[in-house]
């Protein structure tokens, strides 16, 4: 059902300009809703989406500009105000109370009222009623902070739906999701839309927005650059208008994936059995030198955690690692750097950045840590470094004296790659590095991991995006149920074989 | 114009001459400074002479308060340590010899060390809530020095003690050298090393430096160990101010005190970046105010009412939020649009 263009906008955003300092982030931009409609706003990391959104929910004041909702004139102060005028969100960074419980979280405001205060058992349920829309079975008295992200992410959205909304926002709502849980979420955004609730839609999966959208707006650098029926924009020409060029092609990077290992020596790094109560059951994995492997698994399968047990970030109940072929008890993070590892989590806002430091200070923080307090990393090293990695990974604003917390989320993880890389690991471990980054830039971090690994470099390189795994991981081990099962040589297979694997169908199950 | 409004010292300093212009007006003889056998008095000087105390109190609450901490035992630090120092002069034969006192200090110093450490060990290796951590010294602190004086208040004679709080070098007190030698050092190990930004790191992050590899544990513990030396420090001026090893009064209330030094200077309690500058404009706001009290003769049942009123007229004056309520009824044009809680933090803590 696509929208109609004759029924009166919801939303209309005119003339909308928002300046931070040293940065115009959004000028002069035009943007509207219509009941009944998906619109996905499309941009490179930093063009000002989710600027955009704040400035529609109230988080951000406008510098100027005019915001219409339901054809009233509105200057929301708060989220409170957008939230009661029919405008729910789902903010990019998840917004939640970590040590709340997912019931709590879901239902804060809106509690159900028995005669004595709030009824907890009624409100819940509906918490639980909410969370099954999504097709989502927790038990909403646990507490929030125990569940992985992907799992908060969906509790954030079930949030949103809470409210009886007119506007729904959502703001990469799917970059920590698996396929099966996108395409539950698309149900429910569907099925809202045919009620006629207006849906702003951000993500930087192309094939996402095509199977969802109804429209399309792009911004460029703060900048309106369009807006169009997605059946009228074919998608190299979306991607020309948000980077404003032709994307060169991935080729390049592809042949990282056919590229010949050698392992006949001692692997940089090989656990074995490696498991932990309630997190994993048991993992092998080796990675040599110069190799990339990709961990691939559903949500829950236990990437994630395994690498943390290698990382020493958790530490292992069972299992053995060999640090080039030394048996090492990793007990700290520190430890592990201390043996060239280094690690990038996916909770790139709890894990990574640290919000109030500045770009460069985040920057340097790996090394300075290794450093140890008392030799400072000297001027001249630090603007050498920075301006290094600015360049190499096109971190935007190119400000290294900005709070880190300032940047756009995709940027932000351009800064944590920085870190790592400064570090001169020789074992990489990036975990969902490509999260909520924008096609240019995930083709940049791409190709600097295909460079990399082959000037020697190991990296384990988690992605639920598994053409990226295919494309650059030589080697694939597969995760089901915190077991490692199997290790598929990329080479040799292709994407539906791969899903196949890991979704275990029958006859599947090679080597 | 705007950066100077906009620099995170702007508010703290403008209390602090507003504070000291409304004390001149009040009595002109506030800002008069007498030059007597090469020294100088006045006023003023006795405020930088009285602030040693919460200043080296101030300072390391702080450290402290950056790693999302909070020391309340340092009022009980400071009573430990005054009386370790003035028994340790009371039980020698020779009161007043360099040695002596050079020991008393040295031994004080030492115990206020292992009372920051043990602090520190609770915080960083126990993981136990600073504010309860440290309760527990605030509560047992005074009565340990309650029994090193035995139950007494030790009075002890001691010319070149009391030379500490009371004396002069050249023409400044000495007291007021010793707390520009702690910011100065504090400044130095903090910001010439990597010490500060890491502390900041954790206060900020604490998950996010650990995976980076930072000693979390290390430098936390590095802080409340500063605190306890530098309270040790704050007792020693004060049981020389003194001269009587008073374990209830000494350094009483100082931890509330601090914190408030503290935020006034525009660090924030919620841990992270910190500002010493600002510690130590906090520290004279709070001590001049202390200073106005007495010299405007406001009535000892009034104080805690006045004093009460002028922090809150501070720190509303400071308050970003009420920037924007002024701006908007008094309707000039409207330059920052960060939300809420970023715009505070960026404030308080740039
Ligand atoms: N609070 C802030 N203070 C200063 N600058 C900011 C602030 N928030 C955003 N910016 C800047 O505004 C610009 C737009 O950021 P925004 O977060 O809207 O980008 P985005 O399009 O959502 O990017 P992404 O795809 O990476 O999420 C960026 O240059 C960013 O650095
Ligand atoms: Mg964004």
């Amino acid at each position: 059902m696509p929208a109609d263009t004759d029924v009166p906008l919801i939303v209309e955003m005119r003339g909308i300009t928002i300046r931070f300092p040293g940065v115009l982030a959004l000028d002069n931009v035009d943007f509207s809703l219509r009941p009944g409609e998906i619109h996905s706003l499309m941009g490179e990391n930093g063009a000002g989406k989710s600027t955009l959104i704040k400035a529609l929910t109230g988080v951000y004041a406008i510098d100027s500009g005019s915001i219409m909702v339901s054809g009233e004139h509105q200057s929301f102060v708060t989220t409170a105000d957008a939230q009661a005028a029919g405008i729910s969100t789902v903010y990019q960074e998840i917004n939640l109370c970590p040590n709340l419980s997912v019931g709590e979280n879901v239902m804060l405001g809106h509690e159900k009222r028995g005669r004595f205060g709030i009824d907890w058992k009624s409100t819940f349920e509906e918490a639980e009623h909410h969370m099954a829309s999504l097709g989502l079975d927790v038990d909403s008295r646990s507490i929030l902070e125990s569940h992985s992200i992907a799992i908060q992410q969906l509790i954030a959205i079930s949030r949103a739906m809470v409210l009886d909304a007119k506007v729904l926002i959502l703001d990469e709502p799917t970059s920590s999701l698996d396929r099966g849980e996108v395409e539950q979420l698309f149900g429910v955004i569907r099925s809202l839309r045919d009620r006629g609730v207006a849906i702003l839609f951000v993500s930087h999966f192309l094939e996402q927005v095509y199977e969802i959208s109804d429209r399309i707006t792009v911004l460029r650098n703060g900048q309106l650059v369009g807006e169009h029926l997605v059946e009228e924009l074919p998608r190299d020409a979306l991607v020309a208008e948000m980077i404003g060029r032709e994307l060169d092609d991935l080729t390049a990077i592809s042949a990282s994936a056919g590229r010949e290992v050698d392992r006949t020596g001692t692997p940089v790094l090989r656990a074995a059995g490696l498991g932990k109560r309630g997190m994993l059951e048991s993992a092998d994995v080796s990675v040599y030198d110069g190799e990339v492997v990709g961990l691939a698994g559903l949500l829950g399968s236990g990437r994630t955690e395994l690498v943390r047990l290698l990382y020493g970030a958790d530490r292992p109940d069972t299992g053995e690692i060999d640090v080039a072929g030394v048996r090492q008890r990793v007990q700290s993070p520190r430890h592990a750097m201390a043996r060239g590892m280094a690690f990038s989590s996916e909770n790139r806002r709890a894990e990574g950045v640290v919000s109030d430091l500045t770009v460069a200070e985040n920057m340097i923080l790996g090394i300075q840590a290794q450093r140890g307090w008392l030799r400072r990393v000297r001027k001249s090293e630090q603007d050498a470094v920075v301006g290094e990695y600015m360049e190499a990974l096109g971190v935007r604003p190119a400000d290294p004296t900005m709070p880190a917390g300032n940047l756009s989320g995709g940027n932000q993880q351009k800064v944590l790659l920085a870190r790592w890389l400064a570090t001169a690991p020789e074992l990489l471990i990036l975990d969902e590095p490509t999260r909520g980054i924008d096609v240019g830039a995930k083709a940049d971090i791409q190709r600097k991991v295909a460079e990399l690994s082959a000037q020697g470099l190991s990296v384990i390189f988690i992605s639920s995006e598994l053409e990226e795994v295919l494309r650059i991981a030589q080697r694939v081990v597969v995760m089901r149920d915190r077991r490692s099962i199997g290790e598929l040589e990329s080479s040799k297979v292709n994407l539906d074989h791969l899903i196949d694997y890991i979704a275990h169908k029958e006859g599947s199950v090679l080597q | 114009m705007t950066a100077i409004i906009k620099h995170r010292l702007f508010w703290p300093a403008s209390a602090l001459v507003v504070l000291i212009t409304v004390n001149m007006l009040a009595n002109a003889s506030f800002a008069r400074i007498t030059v007597r056998d090469g020294h100088l008095y006045g006023a003023l000087i006795d405020i930088l002479r009285q602030s040693a105390p919460l200043m080296l109190v101030a300072l390391g609450m702080t450290l402290v308060i950056a790693t999302r901490g909070i020391d309340l035992s340092v009022g009980a630090i400071m009573a430990v340590s005054g009386a370790v120092a003035l028994t340790i002069i009371d039980g020698s034969e020779d009161p007043g010899g360099f040695g002596t006192i050079m020991i008393a200090i040295l031994v004080a110093l030492l115990v206020s060390l292992v009372l920051g450490a043990w602090n520190g060990f609770l915080v960083s290796v126990l993981g136990i809530q600073p504010i309860i951590a440290t309760l527990v010294l605030m509560l047992a602190g005074r009565g340990t020095a309650l029994l090193i004086t035995s139950g007494e208040i030790t009075t002890v004679v001691s010319a070149p003690f009391k030379q500490i709080a009371s004396g002069y070098l050249v023409i400044l007190p000495v007291a007021f050298f010793i707390w520009v030698a702690a910011v100065v050092v504090v400044g130095v190990v903090e910001r010439r090393t990597a010490l500060g930004m890491l502390t900041e790191a954790v206060g900020i992050n604490p998950e996010a430096s650990r995976l980076a590899g930072v000693r979390s544990r290390g430098i936390i513990w590095t802080a409340y160990i500063a605190s306890g030396v530098l309270a040790g420090v704050a007792g020693i001026i004060y049981s020389s101010n003194t001269m009587a090893a008073d374990a209830n009064s000494a350094g009483y209330l100082i931890e509330l005190y601090a914190i408030l030094a503290v935020v006034l200077g525009g660090t924030s309690l919620m841990g992270g970046k910190f500002s010493i500058a600002g510690t130590v404009i906090g520290v004279l706001i709070v001590q001049t105010l202390e200073s106005t009290i007495l010299f405007l003769g406001v009535a000892p049942a009034k104080s805690p009412v006045f004093f009460a009123l002028v922090v809150i007229f501070v720190v509303l004056v400071q308050s970003p939020r009420v920037h924007r309520w002024g701006r908007s009824v008094f309707g000039s044009s409207r330059t920052s649009s960060a939300p809420d809680e970023d715009a505070e933090k960026k404030e308080v803590a740039a």
